[in-house]
């Protein structure tokens, strides 16, 4: 008997993108839970492959237009018809007109940040440390090679039947990842 | 519902060869070796010619410096400027750059939501050459304002005076948003394409500086398909951000003229023809700096000709485009009726700057014309001239707008001959060491192509094609 407290998961090895998405379909058909598809770049219908809803940076981004097109105006106001009231041509202190460009960069900039500090925040990156990245084999992933990792903490996990469905769905080479 | 005896597919038959896309990466290369290829240029050995260009462009960024800090300590006098041409090479040189910054967020936003998969060859170093182009453009404005040490009165930040705010009517300072929020987004949209690829060069890395600083500015990444689902939802959020932001920076950036009185500078059609003016000197440069990296390190797989040939197909659009804009220009010069205007125009092409206007639409209207023809197109000596002609071309548009509308203003007595003086030409060629120092920098450190996004755009990364490993049948 192996300890598992110490292992992480049971890393399995494919070659193509296709027998990678054909094992996440049936990883997710099983019901797991605790698992993950590793790829050199984003496999086109892995997202359907492996059930997983759309992603939520797009709530983020949008919260960052809508601050940014709040406080752009807000901060206009502010200095030129509040805190230093200039009368520019005989024109209203304030339109929303003339500071529409600014408020527009605005708007754009806070919903760029949202939409790239949105998606770290979702992927939790950054992040010091993560069992693969000290497994050799796994360098990989970032080249030519198609993972999929079952986390031993899975409450479907189980050593024998695992190992079995990851063999059915092609896996060539399979290997425990320790924490 | 089929039933089992009936064909489980309908045979249909594959297009003709003449329609079939050429692919876009040649000789059927496997993932890693774009890897390997792409890696392969940081981890080797550097070139001499990579140590010549940086010895070269070294002493011309200093040079660069110096001016400016000539510049500085004496005062605006040691330009050219005088009245009434009060914007001379500061600003023609800022357009310019700023310009040229256009092509990388075009081609890596515009052209992703176009579904264009070519860009992902071009598109890393574009978006590097966009950021280091207004790295140059923003010197500009910030030491034309004479007294430089008050340049961050652009800024709206509390200051001792009251504070006194700035004036947020004047175009002028939409152009500090524009530029500022431009280059942050430009600057993040390509380190969040990088994190992959520095991540790839991680894994391949041997030394441990190198381990050490891709390790952390790939923030840990894995390759995980939740963080990719999270990532390409990011990368499609901040493509439809870019578009409109490129549309509008070039546009603010021509409010500058156009929301002026000035006659040849009050004209509606300043955004639309600012805009294809600053792709089609984008496209320009970035061919400019491509053909010679591509024989450099042979990547003639990976940046095939067909890429050339699309970028000269986009160069001859708005080259045509720009083209358009100077006859239409021209034609509501009369047809409005303004005498002011008119004599604006007629004296742009047939004044004192006649020289200048006529390089111009040399370089910039007929030049581009030669791709039309297939055989020049594909003939990578020939694009590479044409493109300097293109970048030419561009420096004397912004030229002839700045200075040809200025130097006679309306009484004769107001009238005036602008001429750089060296501190105002040193100054600009010295941009050019900046530029190159940053960019040889970025061509030795960086994964120049995106290899992730390339790999993405092969046949055999799409799991619905037999060489992604897709059995047939069902699909």
């Amino acid at each position: 008997m192996t300890d598992y407290s110490q292992a992480y998961g049971l890393l399995a090895e494919f070659e193509t993108p296709a027998d990678a998405m054909h094992a996440a379909e049936k990883i997710r058909d099983a019901g797991f839970s605790r698992w993950d598809v590793h790829t050199p770049f984003p496999v086109h219908g892995m997202d359907d492959a492996m059930g997983l809803k759309n992603s939520k940076v797009g709530w983020f981004s949008f919260c960052g237009g809508a601050t940014g097109f709040t406080l752009g105006y807000l901060m206009v106001w502010f200095m030129n018809s509040f805190d230093y009231p200039v009368v520019v041509g005989g024109k209203p202190l304030f339109s929303p007109m003339f500071p529409f460009p600014v408020v527009y960069e605005m708007t754009i900039l806070l919903s760029a940040f949202g939409a790239i500090f949105g998606m770290l925040f979702l992927n939790r990156l950054p992040k010091l440390y993560h069992p693969l990245l000290k497994n050799r084999r796994f360098k990989g992933a970032t080249h030519d090679k198609f993972y999929v990792i079952i986390e031993t903490a899975d409450p479907r996990y189980s050593e024998a039947e695992t190992r079995e469905l990851l063999e059915s769905a092609g896996c060539k080479h399979m290997e425990m990842v320790e924490d | 519902m089929s039933s089992p005896t009936a064909p489980t597919s309908v045979k249909i038959a594959a297009p003709p060869r003449e329609i079939e896309r050429e692919p876009l990466v040649l000789n059927n290369r496997s993932l890693g070796w774009i890897s390997d290829q792409i890696a392969g240029i940081i981890e080797g050995k550097t070139p001499t010619w990579w140590w010549v260009t940086m010895l070269i462009s070294l002493p011309v960024m200093l040079m660069c410096f110096t001016m400016i800090g000539y510049l500085i300590s004496t005062g605006v006098g040691v330009w050219g400027l005088n009245s009434p041409i009060a914007w001379g090479w500061a600003i023609v040189n800022f357009v310019f750059w700023i310009g040229i910054g256009h092509a990388g967020t075009l081609i890596s936003a515009v052209l992703f939501l176009l579904r264009q998969k070519w860009r992902t060859s071009i598109n890393r170093a574009a978006e590097a050459m966009t950021i280091f182009a207004v790295m140059c453009a923003g010197i500009f404005p910030m030491i034309h304002v004479g007294r430089i040490w008050f340049a961050w009165w652009l800024f709206p930040l509390p200051n001792a005076n009251g504070p006194i705010w700035p004036q947020f009517r004047s175009p002028l300072l939409w152009d500090v948003f524009a530029v500022s929020t431009y280059f942050t987004v430009s600057a993040l949209f390509w380190y969040m394409g990088l994190i992959p690829d520095l991540a790839t060069i991680r894994d391949r890395c041997k030394g441990f500086f190198g381990k050490f600083f891709y390790g952390l500015f790939s923030l840990g990444w894995t390759g995980s398909n939740r963080h990719w689902s999270n990532y390409e939802k990011a990368y499609l959020l901040l493509a439809g951000l870019s578009t409109p932001l490129v549309l509008s920076v070039h546009s603010i950036v021509s409010f500058d003229f156009a929301v002026s009185q000035v006659p040849g500078w009050h004209t509606t059609i300043f955004p639309p023809y600012f805009v294809a003016g600053a792709i089609f000197s984008g496209f320009g440069m970035v061919l400019t700096l491509m053909i010679p990296l591509r024989s450099l390190f042979k990547l003639e797989d990976l940046l095939t000709i067909r890429h050339i040939e699309l970028m000269c197909k986009v160069t001859l659009a708005t080259g045509s485009i720009v083209g358009y804009a100077y006859g239409m220009e021209f034609f509501i010069a009369w047809y409005g009726g303004n005498p002011y205007e008119a004599y604006a125009f007629q004296n742009r092409a047939f004044g004192p700057y006649w020289w200048a206007y006529w390089i111009m639409i040399s370089c910039n209207v007929i030049s581009p014309q030669f791709f039309w023809f297939k055989k020049l197109r594909t003939n990578v000596v020939v694009v590479w001239i044409l493109s300097i002609f293109v970048n030419i071309g561009m420096w004397f548009e912004r030229f002839v707008i700045v200075v040809t509308s200025l130097h006679r203003d309306y009484i004769p007595a107001n009238w005036a001959y602008y001429s750089p003086t060296k501190v105002d030409v040193l100054t600009f060629v010295g941009t050019f060491g900046l530029f190159m120092v940053l960019f040889l920098l970025f061509i030795r450190f960086l994964p120049l192509i995106a290899i992730s996004e390339v790999k993405g755009v092969t046949n055999q990364a799409d799991p619905h094609h037999p060489l992604g490993g897709a059995k047939g049948g069902h699909h």
